[in-house]
């Protein structure tokens, strides 16, 4: 029985933003499928009283004072930018 | 022989007397590299100037003097997902073919600092997702021992150049298994560090709540030393730890006596290799010899590792990855229609299937109506996985077992099944998502093929899983044993 289907992977490709071809969406509708059938082993397992972690260490937040500092050039960090102009990345219109 | 067969004592010592200049080393790294590259493909890109140029600068700068590290002048292979400032970084994605790093990851400063020579960027499975090489969007390493098999994956190319000897020691990434299943499959020892161990401070971030940056080695001796330079906090990586670090040499005694060894029964059972199982026994009853104890222990929750971790890895991926857009680096392909059309593309083309099949996979389990399904409940195996690994190192010093459940495997033999893929990693992915510290180290051979030891420890004693690993390696000289590359394959 099929968990996904087309659409519904149009729909997590848009959210990815991806644009996939339909031959991609044929493909990956049948390995995540397989994927995500795969992962429902985990249900059985009983996790009703279980905690989720979410990491291994007992992190708690880090901080530091809030201070000026240098941060990096903007001419290192336009380098690797694809387009700029002016001294700041230059996108594509926004706005319709 | 080599200089690059020789142990990193031996030939700091050499440095040290005169015998050797710095420049000797580097020299002969770089012309291995040149004759054996074409067959093995462990580099994306050689640093060939630079690294003579630096040799020359320390030849000069410590002419006379006494200061050097142990590491001072050895050459060094790094993971592609590692910033190496002004040495470009593409993680072998198309979408950052062309990013030039401005600053360096915390371990490449630390081995700066230390005078080692970064020789060149290390292939692997793009942005470290897969088990073999092939994911890479440039070039499929091969396996030093079968040029017809893979080096494992995703730090493949960091170790089949220390198997080949290219260089002296390399630096990997194991997110799930990376540095440990290809170190078994080239016969060479691989650290996975504990989760917050070493600086993740600059490298690519792929799933942050389980990799670690790691060293891969001829010896374990090598490898300790590698570690000793990078392992510690860092405030630039909030979840780096701020624990003491041992002086791992001290640990390296040989002596194993009375030491307690779990033997997971679910890691020596159905889908783990005959000949892979009789070399793990084989090791425990040399284990046994050195004076160690073992016991057959369960690890119940193992088979849920795989599926918990595919969930947790690709949904950290999917968030992970977002910042490649084509905006501020990496290759854009221009769509004019719109900013969200310039995005689409650009990932669309800058992306291969293994990392698109990820991002797709992590953004349903996260997606609206799903994520308690999958994501959460994900995260809830792992805290009964975890739950495995305390209760069983409440016990015993150590775990032992195989790295991977077979030797490496041919070019192309599972390239299109993702799920036997994955399941290359079921031994591995357990320690990332506990955080446990593990180490492969080699144990001999099946199929004329290496086979790696894995041995785990508790959180942040990387010292007793080198006195182990030292140990046995020392008993067993399984290193000396090299592929023959001139001749094709090896056995």
């Amino acid at each position: 029985m099929a968990r996904l289907t087309k659409e519904q992977v149009e729909h997590v490709a848009h959210l990815a933003r991806l644009d996939l071809s339909d031959d991609e969406v044929e493909r990956m509708t049948t390995q995540l499928d397989d994927i995500i059938g795969f992962a429902e082993l985990l249900n059985e397992l009983d996790t009703a009283n279980v905690e989720p972690t979410s990491h291994v260490l007992d992190v708690k937040n880090v901080v530091r004072e809030d201070e000026r500092r240098p941060s990096s050039d903007r001419e290192d960090v336009l380098k690797n930018a694809p387009d700029q102009q002016d001294g700041q990345v230059k996108v594509p219109s926004v706005l319709e | 022989m080599s200089l690059m067969d020789k142990r990193i004592s031996e030939i700091h010592e050499q440095l040290h007397n005169g015998e050797l200049k710095v420049s000797d080393v580097v020299g002969e790294s770089i012309s291995r590299i040149k004759e054996v590259d074409g067959k093995v493909h462990a580099f994306l890109s050689v640093n060939e100037e630079e690294a003579q140029n630096q040799a020359a600068a320390l030849d000069e700068k410590l002419a006379g003097t006494d200061e050097r590290g142990l590491l001072f002048g050895l050459p060094m292979g790094i993971k592609d997902n590692i910033l190496t400032k002004g040495l470009t970084t593409t993680c072998a994605s198309q979408i950052l073919s062309n990013f030039e790093p401005i600053h360096n990851a915390t371990v490449v400063e630390n081995l700066d600092q230390a005078d080692a020579v970064t020789i060149g960027k290390c292939n692997m499975d793009e942005f470290a997702m897969g088990s073999s090489n092939e994911n890479s969007s440039f070039k499929v390493t091969r396996n030093p021992w079968d040029t017809d098999r893979v080096p494992g994956g995703s730090s493949g190319g960091s170790a089949a150049a220390v198997a080949s000897g290219e260089v002296l020691f390399s630096l990997g990434s194991d997110t799930g298994g990376s540095i440990r299943q290809p170190a078994s499959y080239c016969g060479v020892v691989g650290l996975k560090p504990t989760y917050g161990r070493v600086s993740r401070f600059g490298l690519v971030a792929f799933a942050s709540s389980l990799e670690q940056i790691g060293p891969i080695t001829r010896t374990v001796e090598d490898n300790a030393y590698v570690m000793q330079t990078i392992a510690g906090h860092d405030k630039m990586d909030s979840t780096s730890a701020d624990v003491e670090i041992d002086d791992y040499l001290s640990a390296l005694t040989g002596d194993i006596t009375d030491l307690k060894i779990a033997v997971p029964k679910e890691y020596l059972g159905e889908g783990v290799d005959e000949g892979v199982r009789e070399s793990v026994q084989e090791a425990l009853r040399e284990l046994e010899r050195l004076g160690a104890t073992w016991e057959e222990v369960s690890l119940p929750h193992s088979k849920y590792a795989v599926a918990a971790y595919y969930l947790l890895a690709s949904s950290e991926a999917s968030a992970n990855l977002a910042r490649f857009d084509g905006i501020r680096y990496g290759v854009r392909v221009e769509n004019e229609s719109s900013l969200l059309e310039t995005y689409k593309k650009s990932r669309s083309e800058g992306f291969g299937d293994e990392v698109k099949r990820r991002i797709m996979l992590g953004t349903f389990a996260l997606s609206s109506g799903y994520y308690d399904a999958y994501y959460k409940k994900a995260q809830q195996a792992r805290t009964l996985i975890k739950q495995d690994f305390d209760d069983i190192l409440a016990d015993y010093d150590v775990i032992v077992g195989p790295t991977a459940p077979t030797v490496a495997f041919k070019v192309g033999e599972q390239i299109d099944d993702p799920l036997t893929m994955y399941a290359n990693d079921i031994l591995t992915i357990p320690m990332n998502l506990a955080g446990v510290p593990a180490i492969s180290v080699p144990c001999g051979f099946s199929e004329g093929l290496p086979v790696g030891l894995q041995i785990i420890g508790k959180h942040f004693d990387e010292s007793t899983v080198y006195r182990v690993a030292h140990a046995y390696e020392q008993a067993t000289e399984h290193y000396k044993t090299r592929p023959n590359l001139e001749g094709g394959a090896s056995s």
